[in-house]
């Protein structure tokens, strides 16, 4: 038996009555946390708010533990470093230190500090301040020493830390008074005094990193876990404050600090919001309807219709480098000098920067970009022949030479726009001089890498794009350590090049060390070439035409203090 | 599930690559690696690493993201989007199943009309088309174009939004945060329609199909023949007894929802966990994938046991049996 359909339609009412009850019961329970006494919109809108696309989830916003670059666009607007680099520029300029010096023999190195400068939980940033900054970098222990996680010192001011294990580039810090902090360090390095500048030494709050135990980084399991200053609550004294990081909408909220010490760069907009949008398309079609005002790095192919839809797509400096690498400890053949100039000839790299590059590319003629001390102006680019290179393998007795050629899939960087294609390109290039090549292609994350450091291919591709404007972030970091990805150890000058670059790094006279870096340039082409420089690559940077004020960055790190939204 | 686990934990460690050049990039040396492993524990047999994992799950702690949210724990992660999945695939299969099973039944009800022609033809095409194809056609049309609707993610960035249950739609309607829940919804609405596509092609046509076989059977008749009125016809015996393979294909549906959430939530920035799963996968971070795998697995049998569970109430024989 079935009830009568009146009864049924009593259940149903009685149902719904009862859902309604509960919802309203629900509501009565639940706590709007908003403010009421500010309504919102209420506030003065100078300068408005901007929302910029973020292509993933930053790191973590203790810039000291962060290596990417999603990190750093958003502790850049948090944090400000001793140093900086002029808008526009790679070049080193004052921030919180308005002036420095250093001593004769580079070690030791004088900053007189700004004044009157606060961190945004309202505590005194002075000479002590720096101290214990540079003290908490110096004194990580445990998983504060991992490779990924403080990267940024083992590169620069370290490898090593307080326990002494390793040496380290950094030796101490004291405050002489308030305004002067002065740095010490074991060997005089061209990295100084740039290397302020990087986002990884941002000065922060000491009271804040206290308070929220900034050092308690684990190696728990297969991953770390980070303590919540890094989370939650980055202080510093930067133009922008962080408000939320609203993990649940995707969305990081900055506001301004009013009281920024350098009032003339005090931020224009009111609010900053970073929301990630990890699909490249989705970000142009975030921006074309309006919902971001700007993202970084759109795909080269997709420049001019952005621009014709009316998008200021700025075309930054090109500060970085392409390259075809070369493993020295595989095939014997490429050991010898003549056939990897060969392979150097082989490749038509004006037409590869001509048709798979975006505009503003260029040839490089060496492993650094122009803008950077101690490039060799007189080089040139060894120009395409492929008869030329087919008679140089055949004196160099390698005419049947076959190499593994590695390109790698799911990714794109800067350097890089389209590695398929730019692969297609070159490896066309090497087939028509004769050489035969075996080609494995594998995902960027899912085994390229490893298989490219672990040397197990004869050629690869791969970039770098310059941390801050010296030669040594560059040739420093692929060749100055022999045991490297082009395993150089293997080669009879890999030893004797790292020296040169040492040497070169460790010269305090800036002119004498250019000419040093300019020789090198010269050599890296003509005596040794471990690697074949391709090409130096703009990246772009594309804000909607109601952003004004944005001054694009070779180094990719703008500065947002000087945007403004109408 | 324990099975699955140790499977899942052998093949993506199996698998080239890994968070090590995930967590390195292009700074890695061979040295870092190797440190990096040593610190991570992955240079321990895959017995040991399996066992310590499994001692740490039990416990409740899955690892922390080395991609998706770097620092994040993955159950944090999960928590966080597993309300905005729901919030998507409940109204994704709401629109699926409101518009499927009556179209289905008025198709079937008045077979080879202008009305079944049309549907069968636009069923066919929800399930032929891509996903993410009409995801961005959807997004071209009714965001760019017209600026309807928004984008991408789930919330206007910036709204202060307080959050309760995590179901943004429903937290602004119990904090009377009537902006923050119209935002939320909005939000949801083309990713919806772009993910309910397909389930809603499928629904469809089973429900045609199954009024068409019922229509036919001699208890229908009979019914008519007892001189029983037209809704109670359509509504007890026909639609009732046709229900049944509909409820098991929204039942599957519901599992392949979250495959379509993958793309679906990619395309529309949605932070749930189709989009971990593929940012999971993509920097190998292995505490999240494993995790929402997992999860996902137990799902998909617990859904299954919800179908057979409505069996019973929808079909009495069960019930005796």
């Amino acid at each position: 038996m079935t009830p009568p359909i009146q009864s049924r339609l009593l259940r149903r009412v009685a149902a719904a009555g009862f859902a309604g009850a509960v919802a309203l019961s629900l509501t009565a329970c639940a706590e709007s946390d908003r403010d009421d006494s500010g309504a919102q919109g209420s506030e003065a809108k100078v300068g408005g708010t901007m929302t910029f696309g973020a292509a993933g989830a930053p790191e973590v916003f203790d810039p000291f533990y962060a290596t990417d670059g999603e990190t750093f666009r958003v502790t850049r607007q948090i944090f400000d470093g001793l140093l900086t680099y002029k808008p526009g520029t790679a070049e080193t300029a004052p921030a919180l230190a308005k002036s420095w010096e250093s001593s004769e023999d580079g070690l030791t190195w004088t900053f007189k500090l700004a004044t009157g400068v606060k961190f945004h939980d309202g505590a005194e940033f002075n000479a002590d301040a720096v101290c214990a900054n540079f003290q908490r970098m110096f004194d990580q222990k445990g998983a504060g020493q991992s490779e990924s996680v403080t990267t940024y010192w083992i590169d620069n001011l370290g490898p090593g830390f307080a326990d002494g294990a390793k040496p380290a580039l950094y030796k101490s810090c004291s405050a002489t008074d308030a305004e002067t902090a002065v740095l010490t360090i074991n060997r005089a390095t061209s990295k100084m005094p740039s290397i302020l500048g990087l986002p990884a030494f941002s000065m922060q709050s000491p009271k804040a990193m206290d308070e929220f135990k900034a050092n308690d980084v684990q190696a728990a399991g297969d991953s770390f876990t980070y303590p919540a200053y890094a989370l939650e609550h980055p202080t510093g004294t930067g133009p922008f404050k962080f408000v939320k990081y609203d993990r649940a909408n995707g969305t990081i909220e900055l506001e301004r600090f009013d009281d920024y010490f350098d009032s003339a760069n005090k931020a224009k907009l009111d609010k900053l919001i970073f929301k990630i949008i990890p699909d490249e398309t989705a970000r142009k079609q975030a921006l074309k309807s309006g919902t971001i005002d700007g993202y970084d790095f759109p795909a080269a192919a997709d420049w001019e219709g952005l621009k014709n839809d009316g998008f200021n797509v700025q075309v930054r400096p090109a500060f970085n480098i392409f390259y075809v690498g070369i493993t020295q400890s595989n095939n014997e053949k490429l050991r010898d000098l003549k056939v990897r100039q060969a392979i150097m000839t082989a490749i038509n790299r004006d037409q590869l920067v001509k048709s798979q590059l975006p505009e503003g590319a260029k040839v490089a003629t060496q492993f650094i970009p122009d803008t950077v001390d101690g490039y060799n102006t007189s080089l040139q680019a060894v120009p395409f022949d492929t008869a030329k290179a087919k008679t140089m393998l055949a004196e160099a007795g390698a005419s049947d030479l076959t190499l593994n050629f590695y390109w790698p899939s799911e990714v794109t960087r800067p350097y890089m726009p389209n590695p398929r294609d730019i692969f297609g390109a070159i490896s066309a290039d090497l087939e028509a001089a004769g050489i035969k090549l075996n080609v494995i292609t594998k995902p960027w994350n899912g085994g390229y890498l490893d298989d490219v450091d672990e040397g197990r291919a004869d050629l690869f591709l791969l970039g770098w794009t310059g941390d801050y404007n010296t030669a040594d972030n560059f040739i420093g970091t692929f060749f100055g350590n022999p045991s490297n990805r082009f395993k150089t150890d293997a080669a009879p000058w890999g030893q004797e090049l790292a020296d040169r670059l040492k040497e070169a790094d460790g010269e305090p006279d800036a002119d004498a060390r250019n000419k040093l870096y300019e020789e090198i340039n010269a050599d890296i082409i003509e005596k040794y070439l471990p690697a074949i420089p391709i090409s130096h690559s703009p990246p772009a940077i594309v804000v909607s035409n109601k952003i004004q004020g944005l001054v694009p960055s070779p180094l990719t790190s703008e500065d947002f203090n000087t945007v403004s939204k109408n | 599930m324990a099975v699955l686990s140790l499977l899942l934990f052998a093949w993506l460690r199996s698998l080239p690559g890994g968070p090590v050049s995930a967590l390195l990039g292009e700074r890695a040396t061979e040295e870092a690696r190797r440190n990096l492993r040593a610190q991570l524990g992955m240079d321990q047999p895959i017995v040991v690493q399996y066992l310590k994992f499994v001692g740490r799950a039990l416990s409740g702690d899955f690892g922390t993201s080395t991609g998706v949210q770097t620092g994040d724990s993955a159950v944090d992660i999960f928590v966080q989007r597993f309300p905005a999945t729901i919030e998507l695939a409940v109204i994704a299969l709401a629109i699926a199943v409101a518009i499927g099973i009556p179209l289905g039944y008025l198709a079937a009800r008045r077979r080879d009309s202008i009305l079944d022609n049309i549907s069968v033809v636009s069923s066919l095409i929800g399930v032929a088309v891509p996903v993410f194809f009409l995801a961005y056609l959807l997004k071209y049309v009714f965001a760019e174009n017209l600026g309807w609707l928004p984008d991408s993610g789930r919330q206007e960035g910036g709204i202060e939004a307080t959050r309760i249950t995590g179901f943004f739609v429903l937290d602004g309607l119990l904090t009377r945060e009537w902006d923050a829940a119209l935002s939320a919804f909005t939000h949801l609405i083309l990713p919806a329609v772009a993910l309910a596509t397909i389930p809603f092609a499928v629904i469809f046509r089973i429900t045609r199909a199954a009024v068409l076989d019922v229509l036919n059977e001699d208890y229908v008749r009979t019914a008519r023949a007892k001189g029983l009125t037209a809704p109670v016809i359509r509504g007890r015996h026909v639609l009732r007894n046709a229900m049944l393979p509909v409820v098991t294909t929204i039942g599957l549906q519901t599992g392949g929802l979250l495959a379509g959430a993958i793309l679906t939530e990619k395309v529309f920035a949605y932070p749930g966990l189709g989009q971990a799963l593929a940012l999971s996968f993509e920097k190998r971070d292995f505490p999240v994938l494993q995790l929402l795998i997992l999860t996902a697995a137990m799902v998909y049998v617990l859904v299954n046991l919800a179908v057979d569970v409505s069996y019973a109430v929808i079909d009495p024989r069960v019930r005796t049996r």
